[in-house]
């Protein structure tokens, strides 16, 4: 299984258990995330895979008796051992399943998470807007109604306005917990075309119920199955010449 | 049969709202139609004099002061209270019984807080008869209402509002500043207004601990009198029922005033942060 492309890992998991209060939710997960790849996350569901994208910016922490073991490793340092949650956070950014705008202006969300690090200077802050909606792809359709609220914008649009609230922190990894899933499919096409786009400044890992979305998006893909890893491999390798049975029987659709 | 049952039920319904409204206005028909001939400038903005021909002017005054002063205190307490409640305290017995007690305390009949300012800040405390001590027991009353109105209105924010802004890097304390406290705002003022009506419609607990006295109040430390307990005393002493529907005309269209603005102020806040 040695046939991997050269690269860098940005994310080093090793040995991951997850528990919610009795119950286990993962298993000795070992992954090795790439840096400017996309790693998509497939698995029927309740396998853990959104579980496992949410320890990576430590969101699990807001739940209750939520117990971690073993180690995440993201640029050098162990993000379970430093108690910055904050400077993780703004390394490692999130786009949830359903577009979750604030009530406030276009601006002003994405603007909010640079004004929450303290950046006031409304020229910085203009110029962070415009940059972070034109990576996002959809400057054109709002510079004109950036003072209006965000929740007038259609499904699509807002998905794209909270990557750009996203891509605004600078961080160097965004996670996407099934961003499309809430999408019609030209939207969702969008949502594609940009995070293909997007990887050459960010290492993306996306949750995916899709596994069209899945081998069309990225490059490595690792198969989750009841809290392991099954599989994890070049995306073309999982869906061509898969090496676990259990991996082929999904990507076939026998099950899931 | 079935279509027998359906027009009843239609029929009792429209009864009942029918009812509702009938009452209403008949009351505050009689008011008005009792009262409207004593109101005029000099009755509401002339001093008091016991003669009879003066103004209300005094009570509206002390009025207005208990409402102030017991909501500047009621309001940040109540709000830090529920936040504190529904946002930070782990969720176990110690935090169920505080949510019981607050529940029980808006049950229970004004003239026992009445009772217990008159005991606690009156004789304890030494603030004698006084808008200040009636605004400290007012302020107890309204507490259990702010509180359970801020911890529903904080509990309709959703959660990916605040996941969406802590996986941006934000703390707690920006989040809760930032996001929830503005998008439960609407929810957190009609509980303030709910809380001004009661004030100015409480007289028991006012009359045991501000006392009566009919003048202008000299300071927050003065004995007075508000619209409510005047309009109780008047039909008391002198069976003045024109005198009392007139003071009743003026706290209808206070209370009316009053909710008017803040329906306004929570529309001009929904504009600016929905669409």
């Amino acid at each position: 299984m040695e046939q991997r492309k050269e690269g860098t890992s940005i994310i080093n998991v090793r040995d991951l258990n997850l528990f919610y209060g009795e119950k286990q939710a993962l298993f000795g997960v070992d992954l090795a995330i790439l840096e400017k790849e996309v790693t998509a996350l497939i698995g029927p569901s309740g396998c853990g895979k959104s579980t496992f994208l949410r320890t990576l910016n430590r969101m699990n922490d807001l739940i209750d008796g939520v117990k971690i073991t073993g180690d995440i490793v993201i640029d050098h340092e162990d993000i379970y051992k430093t108690n910055d949650v904050i400077k993780l956070r703004t390394k490692v950014g999130m786009v949830f399943q359903k577009p979750n705008l604030f009530p406030m202006s276009i601006y002003d969300n994405v603007a909010y998470g640079p004004r929450m690090q303290g950046i006031k200077n409304k020229k910085e802050l203009n110029k962070i807007v415009e940059e972070s909606l034109r990576s996002a792809a959809i400057w054109d359709e709002v510079q004109d109604r950036l003072k209006t609220s965000a929740l007038g914008l259609s499904g699509g649009q807002q998905q794209r306005v909270c990557i750009a609230r996203a891509i605004a922190m600078k961080p160097d990894i965004i996670l996407m917990d099934e961003p499309t899933s809430a999408l019609d499919p030209i939207s969702t096409l969008k949502i594609e075309e940009l995070i293909t786009n997007m990887k050459k400044d960010y290492t993306i890992v996306i949750v995916t119920h899709n596994m069209q979305q899945a081998a069309r998006v990225s490059d490595k893909t690792a198969f989750f199955l009841n809290g392991e890893v099954v599989e994890y491999d070049d995306t073309d390798n999982i869906f061509s010449t898969p090496q676990d049975q259990r991996t082929e029987d999904y990507v076939t659709g026998r099950f899931g | 049969m079935r279509h027998f049952k359906d027009s009843l039920l239609r029929a009792l319904l429209w009864l009942s709202a029918f009812l509702s409204v009938a009452i209403l206005v008949m009351i505050v028909g009689f008011i008005f139609y009792k009262g409207i001939g004593l109101i005029s400038f000099n009755f509401i903005f002339g001093d008091y004099s016991p003669t009879g021909d003066g103004g209300i002017w005094p009570m509206i005054i002390t009025t207005i002061y208990t409402v102030l002063i017991s909501l500047v205190i009621a309001t940040p307490i109540g709000i830090l209270a529920a936040v504190y409640l529904q946002e930070y305290a782990k969720q176990g017995r110690l935090v169920r019984l505080i949510r019981f007690a607050t529940e029980s305390l808006t049950g229970i009949p004004s003239i026992i807080y009445g009772l217990f300012g008159a005991v606690f800040f009156v004789t304890t405390l030494k603030l004698g008869m006084s808008i200040l001590a009636a605004s400290l027991t007012l302020t107890i009353i309204v507490l259990p209402v702010i509180i359970r109105t801020t911890e529903e209105a904080l509990k309709t924010v959703p959660r990916s509002y605040r996941e969406g802004s802590l996986a941006l890097g934000t703390t707690k304390l920006q989040t809760l500043y930032k996001v929830i406290l503005p998008s439960s705002m609407p929810g957190i003022l009609s509980g303030i207004i709910l809380s001004v009506g009661r004030i100015v419609g409480e007289s028991a607990a006012i009359f045991l601990t501000a006392g009566t006295v009919a003048a202008m109040p000299e300071s927050i430390l003065s004995s007075a009198r508000t619209l409510t307990v005047h309009s109780y005393l008047v039909t008391q002493e002198s069976g003045d029922i024109e005198l009392a529907a007139a003071v009743g005309i003026v706290l209808i269209v206070i209370i009316l005033a009053i909710n008017l603005s803040a329906t306004y102020i929570s529309k001009k806040f929904n504009k600016a942060t929905n669409k």
